[in-house]
Protein backbone atom coordinates (compact mmCIF):
# COMPACT_ATOMS: atom_id res chain seq x y z
CA UNK A 1 0.00 0.00 0.00
CA UNK A 2 2.58 2.39 0.97
CA UNK A 3 6.25 1.65 -0.70
CA UNK A 4 9.11 4.40 -0.08
CA UNK A 5 12.52 4.02 -1.37
CA UNK A 6 15.85 5.59 -0.31
CA UNK A 7 13.59 8.59 0.53
CA UNK A 8 15.64 12.20 1.21
CA UNK A 9 14.43 15.18 2.62
CA UNK A 10 16.67 18.21 2.66
CA UNK A 11 15.71 21.89 3.70
CA UNK A 12 17.93 24.20 2.58
CA UNK A 13 21.19 22.54 3.38
CA UNK A 14 19.68 20.36 6.37
CA UNK A 15 18.92 16.46 5.80
CA UNK A 16 15.96 15.65 8.00
CA UNK A 17 15.48 12.18 6.01
CA UNK A 18 18.44 10.37 4.91
CA UNK A 19 17.45 7.25 2.80
CA UNK A 20 14.39 6.22 4.48
CA UNK A 21 13.22 2.48 2.97
CA UNK A 22 9.54 1.75 4.30
CA UNK A 23 7.06 -0.26 3.06
CA UNK A 24 3.42 -1.14 4.16
CA UNK A 25 1.52 -3.82 3.51
CA UNK A 26 -3.02 -3.51 2.79
CA UNK A 27 -4.66 -3.81 6.82
CA UNK A 28 -1.62 -3.14 8.61
CA UNK A 29 -1.66 -0.36 11.52
CA UNK A 30 2.03 1.38 11.62
CA UNK A 31 3.03 3.85 14.73
CA UNK A 32 5.32 5.44 13.48
CA UNK A 33 7.59 6.55 16.53
CA UNK A 34 11.40 8.69 17.32
CA UNK A 35 12.35 11.54 19.19
CA UNK A 36 10.83 15.15 18.65
CA UNK A 37 12.67 16.80 15.59
CA UNK A 38 13.51 12.87 13.74
CA UNK A 39 11.25 14.03 10.71
CA UNK A 40 8.30 12.13 11.51
CA UNK A 41 5.98 14.60 10.45
CA UNK A 42 8.05 15.70 7.54
CA UNK A 43 7.74 11.76 6.30
CA UNK A 44 4.08 12.07 6.81
CA UNK A 45 3.63 15.31 5.00
CA UNK A 46 5.55 13.67 2.21
CA UNK A 47 3.22 10.91 1.66
CA UNK A 48 0.24 13.02 1.68
CA UNK A 49 2.07 15.25 -0.81
CA UNK A 50 2.08 18.17 0.97
CA UNK A 51 5.67 18.07 0.87
CA UNK A 52 8.30 17.11 -1.68
CA UNK A 53 10.68 14.84 -1.68
CA UNK A 54 14.02 15.71 -2.99
CA UNK A 55 15.26 12.33 -4.07
CA UNK A 56 14.02 8.69 -3.55
CA UNK A 57 10.84 6.84 -4.92
CA UNK A 58 7.64 6.74 -2.71
CA UNK A 59 4.49 5.31 -3.71
CA UNK A 60 1.07 5.10 -2.46
CA UNK A 61 -2.23 3.04 -2.83
CA UNK A 62 -0.46 2.12 -6.26
CA UNK A 63 0.61 5.95 -7.49
CA UNK A 64 3.70 7.85 -7.37
CA UNK A 65 4.59 10.63 -6.37
CA UNK A 66 4.91 13.52 -7.05
CA UNK A 67 3.84 12.51 -10.30
CA UNK A 68 0.41 11.09 -9.56
CA UNK A 69 -0.33 13.03 -6.57
CA UNK A 70 -4.29 13.48 -7.04
CA UNK A 71 -4.84 9.97 -7.38
CA UNK A 72 -3.10 9.70 -4.08
CA UNK A 73 -4.62 12.43 -2.24
CA UNK A 74 -7.93 10.73 -3.09
CA UNK A 75 -7.12 7.63 -1.74
CA UNK A 76 -5.77 9.42 1.20
CA UNK A 77 -7.01 10.64 5.07
CA UNK A 78 -5.09 12.33 7.13
CA UNK A 79 -4.95 13.91 10.41
CA UNK A 80 -2.85 15.98 11.52
CA UNK A 81 -2.05 18.15 14.87
CA UNK A 82 -3.90 21.18 13.54
CA UNK A 83 -7.91 20.30 13.16
CA UNK A 84 -7.96 21.11 9.25
CA UNK A 85 -11.34 22.36 10.45
CA UNK A 86 -12.99 26.04 9.84
CA UNK A 87 -14.06 27.96 13.18
CA UNK A 88 -16.91 30.17 11.62
CA UNK A 89 -18.40 27.04 10.03
CA UNK A 90 -20.51 24.43 11.77
CA UNK A 91 -19.16 20.68 11.64
CA UNK A 92 -22.36 20.01 9.37
CA UNK A 93 -20.96 22.98 6.90
CA UNK A 94 -17.49 21.77 7.56
CA UNK A 95 -17.79 17.92 6.22
CA UNK A 96 -20.31 19.69 3.35
CA UNK A 97 -17.49 21.57 2.91
CA UNK A 98 -15.23 18.80 2.26
CA UNK A 99 -17.31 16.78 0.48
CA UNK A 100 -17.77 18.57 -2.26
CA UNK A 101 -14.01 19.14 -2.62
CA UNK A 102 -13.30 15.57 -2.86
CA UNK A 103 -16.35 15.04 -5.59
CA UNK A 104 -18.42 13.17 -2.90
CA UNK A 105 -22.46 12.63 -4.37
CA UNK A 106 -25.10 11.88 -2.12
CA UNK A 107 -22.99 13.24 0.67
CA UNK A 108 -25.83 14.07 3.32
CA UNK A 109 -26.30 10.39 4.20
CA UNK A 110 -22.26 9.89 4.34
CA UNK A 111 -22.13 13.05 6.81
CA UNK A 112 -24.98 11.84 8.93
CA UNK A 113 -23.00 8.34 9.52
CA UNK A 114 -19.63 9.86 9.86
CA UNK A 115 -21.04 12.04 12.72
CA UNK A 116 -22.66 9.09 14.25
CA UNK A 117 -19.24 7.43 13.73
CA UNK A 118 -17.42 10.19 16.22
CA UNK A 119 -20.13 10.72 17.83
CA UNK A 120 -20.99 14.34 17.21
CA UNK A 121 -24.33 13.73 15.76
CA UNK A 122 -26.03 16.22 17.90
CA UNK A 123 -23.56 19.06 17.94
CA UNK A 124 -23.68 18.88 13.79
CA UNK A 125 -25.18 22.34 14.16
CA UNK A 126 -22.64 24.07 16.51
CA UNK A 127 -19.50 26.37 15.20
CA UNK A 128 -16.26 24.26 15.18
CA UNK A 129 -14.95 27.74 16.88
CA UNK A 130 -16.87 26.16 20.48
CA UNK A 131 -16.15 22.86 20.56
CA UNK A 132 -13.64 21.72 22.79
CA UNK A 133 -9.66 20.21 21.76
CA UNK A 134 -11.66 16.43 22.48
CA UNK A 135 -14.56 17.33 19.85
CA UNK A 136 -12.70 18.88 17.34
CA UNK A 137 -10.18 16.23 17.13
CA UNK A 138 -12.82 13.54 16.56
CA UNK A 139 -14.64 15.75 13.67
CA UNK A 140 -11.02 16.24 11.82
CA UNK A 141 -10.93 12.20 11.86
CA UNK A 142 -14.85 12.26 10.07
CA UNK A 143 -13.57 14.78 8.07
CA UNK A 144 -10.08 12.81 6.92
CA UNK A 145 -12.57 9.14 6.74
CA UNK A 146 -15.25 11.37 4.90
CA UNK A 147 -14.21 9.84 1.65
CA UNK A 148 -13.70 6.29 2.43
CA UNK A 149 -10.05 6.19 2.21
CA UNK A 150 -7.74 3.18 1.63
CA UNK A 151 -4.43 4.64 3.61
CA UNK A 152 -5.23 7.27 6.90
CA UNK A 153 -2.11 9.21 7.91
CA UNK A 154 -2.69 10.22 11.90
CA UNK A 155 0.32 12.47 13.08
CA UNK A 156 -0.40 12.74 16.80
CA UNK A 157 -3.65 12.57 17.21
CA UNK A 158 -3.28 12.34 21.17
CA UNK A 159 -1.92 15.98 21.55
CA UNK A 160 -4.21 17.92 23.71
CA UNK A 161 -6.32 14.98 24.75
CA UNK A 162 -7.51 14.57 28.43
CA UNK A 163 -8.24 10.75 29.70
CA UNK A 164 -11.81 10.80 28.46
CA UNK A 165 -11.37 12.46 25.00
CA UNK A 166 -8.23 9.92 24.77
CA UNK A 167 -9.95 6.86 25.47
CA UNK A 168 -13.00 7.99 23.16
CA UNK A 169 -10.75 8.74 20.35
CA UNK A 170 -9.45 5.06 21.01
CA UNK A 171 -12.36 3.93 20.08
CA UNK A 172 -12.93 5.96 17.43
CA UNK A 173 -8.98 5.18 15.73
CA UNK A 174 -10.02 0.78 16.74
CA UNK A 175 -13.08 1.31 14.13
CA UNK A 176 -11.60 3.34 11.49
CA UNK A 177 -8.65 0.70 11.06
CA UNK A 178 -10.78 -2.39 11.55
CA UNK A 179 -12.68 -1.73 8.00
CA UNK A 180 -9.21 -3.11 6.11
CA UNK A 181 -7.76 0.26 6.57
CA UNK A 182 -4.20 0.52 6.06
CA UNK A 183 -2.84 2.95 8.80
CA UNK A 184 0.05 5.16 9.63
CA UNK A 185 0.41 6.81 13.13
CA UNK A 186 3.31 8.81 14.74
CA UNK A 187 3.18 9.09 18.38
CA UNK A 188 5.27 9.65 21.77
CA UNK A 189 2.92 7.60 23.80
CA UNK A 190 3.86 4.27 23.59
CA UNK A 191 1.15 2.41 25.26
CA UNK A 192 -1.46 4.07 23.17
CA UNK A 193 0.44 3.15 19.90
CA UNK A 194 1.70 -0.84 21.59
CA UNK A 195 -2.33 -1.32 22.53
CA UNK A 196 -3.02 -0.11 18.43
CA UNK A 197 -0.72 -1.12 15.87
CA UNK A 198 -0.06 -4.06 14.49
CA UNK A 199 4.15 -2.75 13.68
CA UNK A 200 6.36 -0.60 15.14
CA UNK A 201 8.92 1.24 13.35
CA UNK A 202 11.22 3.74 14.66
CA UNK A 203 12.95 6.76 12.77
CA UNK A 204 15.80 8.23 14.11
CA UNK A 205 18.65 10.07 12.64
CA UNK A 206 16.80 10.37 9.38
CA UNK A 207 16.15 6.74 8.66
CA UNK A 208 13.96 3.84 9.84
CA UNK A 209 16.56 2.15 12.49
CA UNK A 210 14.37 -0.37 13.79
CA UNK A 211 11.32 -1.87 12.61
CA UNK A 212 9.30 -4.90 14.39
CA UNK A 213 6.03 -6.59 14.30
CA UNK A 214 3.70 -7.32 17.37
CA UNK A 215 4.54 -10.52 17.42
CA UNK A 216 8.05 -10.16 16.64
CA UNK A 217 8.50 -7.63 19.75
CA UNK A 218 7.20 -10.85 21.76
CA UNK A 219 7.60 -10.58 25.46
CA UNK A 220 9.87 -7.81 25.18
CA UNK A 221 7.62 -4.57 25.40
CA UNK A 222 7.88 -1.69 23.01
CA UNK A 223 9.77 0.68 25.66
CA UNK A 224 12.61 -1.49 25.72
CA UNK A 225 12.81 -2.73 21.86
CA UNK A 226 12.30 1.76 21.53
CA UNK A 227 15.06 2.09 23.77
CA UNK A 228 17.72 0.17 22.17
CA UNK A 229 16.44 1.03 18.60
CA UNK A 230 18.10 4.75 19.81
CA UNK A 231 20.70 3.57 21.43
CA UNK A 232 22.09 1.39 18.36
CA UNK B 1 -13.41 19.59 -15.47
CA UNK B 2 -16.42 19.32 -13.35
CA UNK B 3 -14.41 18.54 -10.48
CA UNK B 4 -12.31 21.57 -10.93
CA UNK B 5 -16.05 24.06 -11.04
CA UNK B 6 -17.19 22.40 -8.29
CA UNK B 7 -13.94 22.41 -6.28
CA UNK B 8 -14.02 26.23 -7.12
CA UNK B 9 -17.18 27.06 -6.35
CA UNK B 10 -16.94 25.16 -2.71
CA UNK B 11 -14.39 27.39 -1.59
CA UNK B 12 -15.95 30.69 -2.79
CA UNK B 13 -18.94 29.67 -1.16
CA UNK B 14 -17.36 28.12 2.20
CA UNK B 15 -15.06 31.43 2.20
CA UNK B 16 -18.82 33.95 1.93
CA UNK B 17 -20.20 31.52 4.23
CA UNK B 18 -17.64 32.04 7.25
CA UNK B 19 -17.24 35.71 5.89
CA UNK B 20 -21.22 36.32 6.03
CA UNK B 21 -21.29 34.63 9.67
CA UNK B 22 -18.33 36.80 11.25
CA UNK B 23 -18.00 39.52 8.99
CA UNK B 24 -14.58 40.29 9.95
CA UNK B 25 -12.64 41.09 6.60
CA UNK B 26 -15.02 43.08 5.43
CA UNK B 27 -16.08 45.09 8.15
CA UNK B 28 -11.72 45.65 8.30
CA UNK B 29 -11.80 46.48 4.69
CA UNK B 30 -14.58 49.17 4.94
CA UNK B 31 -13.26 50.79 7.95
CA UNK B 32 -9.80 50.96 6.72
CA UNK B 33 -11.06 52.11 2.92
CA UNK B 34 -13.00 55.41 4.91
CA UNK B 35 -10.19 56.22 7.26
CA UNK B 36 -7.90 56.24 3.85
CA UNK B 37 -10.38 58.32 2.40
CA UNK B 38 -10.95 60.87 4.90
CA UNK B 39 -7.16 61.59 6.06
CA UNK B 40 -6.21 61.90 2.11
CA UNK B 41 -8.57 64.88 1.92
CA UNK B 42 -7.69 66.65 4.87
CA UNK B 43 -4.14 65.62 4.49
CA UNK B 44 -4.41 67.83 0.67
CA UNK B 45 -6.57 70.53 1.75
CA UNK B 46 -8.84 70.44 -1.92
CA UNK B 47 -10.29 73.18 -3.28
CA UNK B 48 -13.11 71.43 -5.49
CA UNK B 49 -10.73 71.54 -9.16
CA UNK B 50 -8.24 69.79 -7.86
CA UNK B 51 -10.02 67.00 -5.71
CA UNK B 52 -11.35 66.22 -9.12
CA UNK B 53 -7.82 66.03 -10.69
CA UNK B 54 -6.86 63.81 -7.37
CA UNK B 55 -10.39 61.78 -7.64
CA UNK B 56 -8.74 58.34 -9.35
CA UNK B 57 -5.70 58.34 -7.39
CA UNK B 58 -7.10 58.63 -3.95
CA UNK B 59 -9.87 55.94 -4.87
CA UNK B 60 -7.07 53.57 -6.52
CA UNK B 61 -4.77 53.80 -3.16
CA UNK B 62 -7.84 53.22 -0.93
CA UNK B 63 -8.66 50.27 -2.69
CA UNK B 64 -4.94 48.75 -2.81
CA UNK B 65 -4.47 49.57 0.44
CA UNK B 66 -7.89 47.58 1.73
CA UNK B 67 -7.25 45.48 -1.00
CA UNK B 68 -4.17 43.48 0.82
CA UNK B 69 -6.10 44.04 4.30
CA UNK B 70 -8.52 41.51 2.53
CA UNK B 71 -6.10 39.59 0.76
CA UNK B 72 -3.92 38.91 3.98
CA UNK B 73 -6.83 38.53 6.14
CA UNK B 74 -8.73 35.73 3.96
CA UNK B 75 -5.19 33.55 3.44
CA UNK B 76 -4.63 33.74 7.31
CA UNK B 77 -7.48 31.81 7.84
CA UNK B 78 -6.57 29.27 5.81
CA UNK B 79 -3.01 28.92 7.47
CA UNK B 80 -3.16 30.13 11.48
CA UNK B 81 -5.79 26.40 11.71
CA UNK B 82 -3.80 24.36 9.07
CA UNK B 83 -6.86 24.72 6.73
CA UNK B 84 -4.49 25.62 3.47
CA UNK B 85 -3.36 21.82 4.03
CA UNK B 86 -6.94 21.01 4.38
CA UNK B 87 -7.41 22.28 1.09
CA UNK B 88 -3.97 20.83 -0.41
CA UNK B 89 -5.05 17.20 0.14
CA UNK B 90 -8.33 17.61 -1.85
CA UNK B 91 -7.99 15.42 -5.18
CA UNK B 92 -8.16 18.11 -7.26
CA UNK B 93 -5.91 20.24 -9.12
CA UNK B 94 -4.55 22.76 -6.81
CA UNK B 95 -5.18 25.87 -9.09
CA UNK B 96 -8.95 24.83 -8.46
CA UNK B 97 -8.06 26.53 -4.70
CA UNK B 98 -6.17 29.53 -6.50
CA UNK B 99 -9.54 30.36 -8.34
CA UNK B 100 -11.81 29.86 -5.00
CA UNK B 101 -9.43 32.02 -3.03
CA UNK B 102 -9.21 34.55 -6.17
CA UNK B 103 -13.69 35.25 -6.78
CA UNK B 104 -13.92 35.31 -2.47
CA UNK B 105 -11.61 37.94 -2.36
CA UNK B 106 -12.53 39.47 -5.76
CA UNK B 107 -16.09 39.48 -4.35
CA UNK B 108 -14.81 41.43 -1.13
CA UNK B 109 -12.89 43.94 -3.15
CA UNK B 110 -16.45 44.48 -4.85
CA UNK B 111 -18.49 45.02 -1.71
CA UNK B 112 -15.75 47.86 -0.07
CA UNK B 113 -15.68 49.19 -3.63
CA UNK B 114 -19.75 49.44 -3.35
CA UNK B 115 -18.95 51.01 -0.25
CA UNK B 116 -16.67 53.38 -0.99
CA UNK B 117 -18.00 54.87 -4.39
CA UNK B 118 -21.39 56.33 -2.39
CA UNK B 119 -19.44 57.27 0.17
CA UNK B 120 -16.94 59.80 -1.65
CA UNK B 121 -19.79 60.75 -3.26
CA UNK B 122 -21.76 62.01 -0.88
CA UNK B 123 -18.78 63.58 1.15
CA UNK B 124 -16.80 65.42 -1.36
CA UNK B 125 -19.59 65.90 -3.83
CA UNK B 126 -18.59 63.98 -6.84
CA UNK B 127 -20.64 62.12 -9.48
CA UNK B 128 -18.90 58.74 -9.52
CA UNK B 129 -21.30 56.68 -11.10
CA UNK B 130 -19.74 56.75 -14.44
CA UNK B 131 -20.08 53.00 -16.50
CA UNK B 132 -16.81 53.76 -17.78
CA UNK B 133 -15.29 54.24 -14.30
CA UNK B 134 -17.46 50.88 -12.75
CA UNK B 135 -15.59 49.18 -16.07
CA UNK B 136 -12.13 49.83 -14.95
CA UNK B 137 -13.08 49.14 -11.40
CA UNK B 138 -14.10 45.48 -12.47
CA UNK B 139 -10.85 45.42 -14.45
CA UNK B 140 -8.21 46.48 -11.95
CA UNK B 141 -9.51 44.63 -9.51
CA UNK B 142 -9.53 41.31 -11.26
CA UNK B 143 -5.63 41.82 -12.03
CA UNK B 144 -5.01 43.02 -8.30
CA UNK B 145 -6.73 40.60 -6.94
CA UNK B 146 -5.21 38.02 -9.55
CA UNK B 147 -1.46 38.77 -8.56
CA UNK B 148 -2.65 39.12 -5.11
CA UNK B 149 -4.04 35.89 -3.59
CA UNK B 150 -1.04 34.26 -5.21
CA UNK B 151 1.48 36.70 -3.52
CA UNK B 152 -0.78 36.32 -0.40
CA UNK B 153 -0.48 32.52 -0.40
CA UNK B 154 3.44 33.37 -0.40
CA UNK B 155 3.75 35.70 2.13
CA UNK B 156 1.54 33.80 5.12
CA UNK B 157 4.17 31.21 4.49
CA UNK B 158 6.08 34.28 7.00
CA UNK B 159 6.00 35.56 10.23
CA UNK B 160 6.41 39.19 8.83
CA UNK B 161 3.06 38.49 6.12
CA UNK B 162 1.73 41.88 7.02
CA UNK B 163 4.68 43.84 5.90
CA UNK B 164 5.48 41.26 3.66
CA UNK B 165 2.33 40.86 1.37
CA UNK B 166 2.57 45.27 0.10
CA UNK B 167 5.90 44.81 -0.38
CA UNK B 168 5.64 42.39 -2.66
CA UNK B 169 2.68 43.37 -4.27
CA UNK B 170 2.68 46.91 -4.79
CA UNK B 171 5.90 46.87 -7.01
CA UNK B 172 4.19 44.17 -9.16
CA UNK B 173 0.73 45.28 -9.04
CA UNK B 174 1.98 48.77 -10.27
CA UNK B 175 1.49 48.64 -14.34
CA UNK B 176 -2.14 48.00 -13.20
CA UNK B 177 -3.05 50.00 -10.55
CA UNK B 178 -1.04 53.22 -13.09
CA UNK B 179 -3.32 52.18 -15.67
CA UNK B 180 -6.69 51.77 -13.70
CA UNK B 181 -6.07 55.46 -12.36
CA UNK B 182 -5.17 56.65 -15.93
CA UNK B 183 -8.70 55.02 -17.53
CA UNK B 184 -10.44 56.11 -14.53
CA UNK B 185 -9.12 59.98 -14.87
CA UNK B 186 -10.44 59.34 -18.57
CA UNK B 187 -13.46 58.69 -17.64
CA UNK B 188 -14.43 60.95 -15.02
CA UNK B 189 -13.32 64.11 -17.32
CA UNK B 190 -15.10 62.81 -19.76
CA UNK B 191 -11.90 62.75 -22.22
CA UNK B 192 -12.24 61.22 -26.17
CA UNK B 193 -12.33 57.31 -25.79
CA UNK B 194 -9.53 56.98 -28.68
CA UNK B 195 -7.17 58.53 -25.59
CA UNK B 196 -8.45 55.69 -22.88
CA UNK B 197 -8.61 52.81 -24.82
CA UNK B 198 -4.62 51.92 -24.73
CA UNK B 199 -4.94 51.73 -20.60
CA UNK B 200 -7.96 49.91 -20.76
CA UNK B 201 -6.27 47.42 -23.42
CA UNK B 202 -3.15 46.98 -20.76
CA UNK B 203 -5.41 46.68 -18.28
CA UNK B 204 -7.19 43.66 -20.02
CA UNK B 205 -3.77 42.08 -20.87
CA UNK B 206 -2.54 42.42 -17.14
CA UNK B 207 -5.77 40.59 -16.07
CA UNK B 208 -4.85 37.92 -18.74
CA UNK B 209 -1.02 37.77 -17.87
CA UNK B 210 -1.78 37.77 -14.00
CA UNK B 211 -4.29 34.76 -14.38
CA UNK B 212 -2.13 33.15 -16.49
CA UNK B 213 0.75 33.34 -14.81
CA UNK B 214 -0.57 32.14 -11.00
CA UNK B 215 -2.70 29.22 -12.19
CA UNK B 216 0.84 27.79 -13.51
CA UNK B 217 3.05 28.41 -10.48
CA UNK B 218 -0.06 28.63 -7.36
CA UNK B 219 1.14 24.59 -6.96
CA UNK B 220 5.02 25.13 -7.29
CA UNK B 221 4.25 27.93 -4.43
CA UNK B 222 2.02 26.21 -1.92
CA UNK B 223 3.94 23.07 -1.54
CA UNK B 224 7.34 22.65 0.35
N1 LIG C 1 9.47 23.73 6.51
C1 LIG C 1 10.63 23.46 7.14
N2 LIG C 1 11.74 24.18 6.87
C2 LIG C 1 12.91 23.92 7.48
N3 LIG C 1 13.11 22.93 8.36
C3 LIG C 1 12.04 22.16 8.67
C4 LIG C 1 10.76 22.37 8.06
N4 LIG C 1 9.90 21.45 8.55
C5 LIG C 1 10.62 20.69 9.42
N5 LIG C 1 11.90 21.11 9.49
C6 LIG C 1 12.98 20.50 10.31
O1 LIG C 1 12.96 19.12 10.09
C7 LIG C 1 13.25 18.42 11.30
C8 LIG C 1 12.20 17.37 11.52
O2 LIG C 1 10.97 17.99 11.89
P1 LIG C 1 9.62 17.18 12.07
O3 LIG C 1 8.58 18.15 12.43
O4 LIG C 1 9.40 16.34 10.88
O5 LIG C 1 9.98 16.25 13.32
P2 LIG C 1 9.02 15.31 14.15
O6 LIG C 1 9.65 13.97 14.17
O7 LIG C 1 7.64 15.39 13.63
O8 LIG C 1 9.13 15.95 15.58
P3 LIG C 1 8.02 16.02 16.76
O9 LIG C 1 8.09 14.71 17.46
O10 LIG C 1 8.51 17.12 17.62
O11 LIG C 1 6.70 16.30 16.13
C9 LIG C 1 13.34 19.46 12.39
O12 LIG C 1 14.69 19.69 12.67
C10 LIG C 1 12.71 20.69 11.79
O13 LIG C 1 13.34 21.84 12.27
MG1 LIG D 1 5.79 16.08 14.40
Amino acid sequence: MIEVKKLIKRFGMKSVLRGVDFRVERGEFVALLGPNGAGKTTFLRILSSLARPSLGEVKVAGYSLPNEAAQVRARLGVVSHMPLLYGDLTAQENLEFYARMYGITEYAIRITEVLDMVGLASRRNDLVRTFSRGMAQRLAIGRAVLHDPEVILFDEPYTGLDQDASSMLDEVLKSVAAQGRTVVMTSHDLARAEDLATRFDILTRGVIAASSSREALGSNNLLTFYKQALAA
Amino acid sequence: MTNFLQATFAVFRKDITAELRSREIIFAMMVFSMLVIVIFNFALELDPATRKEVTSGVLWATFAFAGTLGLNRSMAVEKDRGCLDGLLLAPVDRSAIYFGKVLSNLAFMFIVEAFVLPLYSALYNVNLFNPGLLLVILLGSIGYTAVGTLLASMAVQARTRDVLLPILLFPIAIPVLLSAVKASTGFLNGVEMAEIWPSLNLLIVYDVIFTAVAFMVFDAVVEE
